[in-house]
């Protein structure tokens, strides 16, 4: 099979749903094995950093559920490119099934860095550029739920939200630059894709663990929302009629 | 291993509270969207199901139920 | 095409007087309430000044956005002109030229008498102007989407405001920081490029996402 063929099958939901079994189990298996290993080698054999002691082991939380909450944007932006100009079925699903997961990801993110920002800092919460914009991409997920909610044709919300979700990755830069430029007193981005990190390896190793860890977990949820989203939506046709008698029998 | 005691590992050197709250967060994140996930896809197969079997009683399409 | 619309747009807003002037008339309500709520400490609120002023204009332009394609929607003028204008996006950078003249030139021309009533120093006031009139065009443009993604919808306002502030964040951060360097003495060169530079993007990409976000509210309804 080529590339172009797997492209264009994977825009076909039943298609999908045939395949995806074995995909969501495998992710879903790595997601457990590297969440738990990490999440254990990071509690208890990373050594503790020798400012902040064993409160920056809340990294391991803190860092992950950053990252997707941005991945998860970005992969809306790009649904919403693949829905606005090429019509793809599944990208309406994404859509729909990616928002709450996100969100919820960025509200952890929040969460662990106010909890990690407590013994660090001294405080809870300050305006400083990562987690001003950190809040920015909560509201405009809350953005993208509300839009859908409000717009009844269900066609419609979805070009609408891929609309707003593209508008939206535009912007992001444009808001991260714009909050730091108010002084910031966040630690520098742990991960840089251009220079190897300045933590020694027995920290960014339970890292880089978790980081794949979250990944996996991002996607075996994806796939999972999207089967079930799939059988709703296909409802009536003969594959998910067979489906359902399928899965009666045992 | 950098703890000497479970006392110790749940002490976190005095930060415990502030991390096992984050750990604790993400934990149960992970748990409720995996109820949620199971839930859903439970409820949809029940929904289809019936689908199903009322469909064929009546020998309508299975479609028209709402 | 952009001329057209910009004078149809420009004749009919003797008919709605009303829907151009009551977003300014926020403007200045909302300001004298600062200033009075702020009463006993004229000196303080004049360090706040700018902070003030920047969102309340952030919200009285999302006031003004609301009414920019909902009469057009209503009566199917809208519908005609994706369908006839050539090319569709100079006709609704048109309308949100004659939006942007009542509420960011407006709101520049009347920025003197807001600073006057929250107390700002006199010599700050160019660079408040300038950055108004620099930042506005952004906030009309990218603001022009989001009343096109909610025209027509019930509730529309408060899910108007949820969808732009976000977005406006970045006008509101360097027109701030603009007028507070300039206060603290400090030059804004920076801040006032990079306000340029946010409206001249939003110029070029706003257009075609709003006549795409038209499309899909009038096929809708």
């Amino acid at each position: 099979m080529t590339l172009k063929e797997f492209w264009h099958r994977l825009g076909s939901p039943k298609w999908f749903y045939q395949m995806s079994g074995p995909w969501q189990r495998a992710f879903a298996i790595l997601a457990v094995l590297l969440i738990v290993v990490g999440m254990a080698w990071g509690l208890a054999f990373a050594p503790p950093d020798y400012q902040q002691g064993n409160s920056f082991r809340i990294i391991y939380v803190h860092v992950p559920a950053a990252i997707l909450a941005q991945s998860v944007y970005v992969a809306l932006g790009a649904a919403g490119v693949l829905l606005l100009v090429w019509r793809m079925k599944m990208a309406q699903l994404v859509l729909e099934n990616l928002v709450g997961f996100g969100a919820w990801m960025t509200a952890l993110a929040l969460f662990s860095g106010a909890v990690w920002g407590k013994p660090t800092w001294g405080t809870w919460w300050v305006f400083d550029g990562r987690t001003t914009s950190t809040l920015v991409l909560l509201f405009l997920y809350f953005g993208l739920y509300a839009l859908r909610r409000a717009i009844p044709a269900r066609e419609a919300a979805g070009r609408a939200c891929a609309l707003l979700a593209v508008v939206g990755v535009i912007n992001i830069p444009v808001i991260k630059y714009s909050v730091e430029w108010w002084t910031t007193l966040h630690q520098g981005a742990t991960f840089k894709l251009t220079e190897a990190p300045a933590m020694p390896a027995s920290m960014w190793a339970p890292l880089l663990v978790n980081v794949l860890g979250a990944y996996c977990l991002f996607a075996a949820n994806l796939i999972a929302k999207l089967r079930t989203a799939i059988l709703r939506q296909e409802q009536g046709t003969a594959w998910v009629r067979e489906w359902a008698g399928r899965e009666a029998r045992p | 291993m950098m703890f000497d005691s479970w006392q110790a590992f749940f002490a976190m050197g005095g930060h415990g509270l502030y991390v096992w709250m984050a750990y604790s967060a993400a934990a149960a994140l992970l748990v409720a969207n995996l109820a949620g996930l199971r839930a859903e896809r439970r409820r949809t197969r029940r929904q289809l199901q019936g689908q199903l079997r009322s469909g064929a009683e009546e020998g309508s399409d299975a479609s028209e139920a709402p | 095409m952009f001329a057209v619309q910009f004078r149809r747009d420009w004749l009919s807003l003797r008919r709605a007087k009303d829907e151009a002037i009551n977003p300014l008339v926020f403007l200045f309500l909302a300001a004298t309430l600062f200033a009075i709520a702020f009463g006993g400490e004229p000196r303080r609120l004049a360090g706040l000044a700018p902070a003030i002023i920047w969102v309340l204009v952030l919200l009285a332009n999302l006031l003004s956005l609301e009414a920019l394609f909902r009469r057009d929607f209503e009566d199917g003028t809208l519908e005609q002109l994706l369908l006839l204008a050539e090319p569709p996006f100079a006709a609704v950078l048109g309308k949100v030229a004659v939006q942007w003249c009542m509420s960011g030139v407006a709101m520049t021309v009347l920025a003197p008498v807001v600073a006057l009533l929250l107390n700002l120093p006199l010599a700050v006031l160019p660079a408040l102007m300038l950055g108004l009139l620099l930042g506005t065009p952004a906030l009309s443009l990218i603001g022009a989407v989001g009343a096109a993604l909610t025209v027509g919808l019930r509730g529309g306002g408060v899910l108007l405001a949820l969808l732009l502030l976000p977005l406006y964040l970045p006008v509101l951060v360097f027109g701030v920081s603009a007028t507070l360097d300039t206060m603290a003495g400090v030059g804004a060169a920076a801040q006032f490029y990079w306000l340029a530079a946010i409206s001249a993007m939003a110029l070029t990409l706003a257009p075609f996402a709003t006549t795409a976000a038209l499309r899909i509210s009038v096929e809708q309804s």
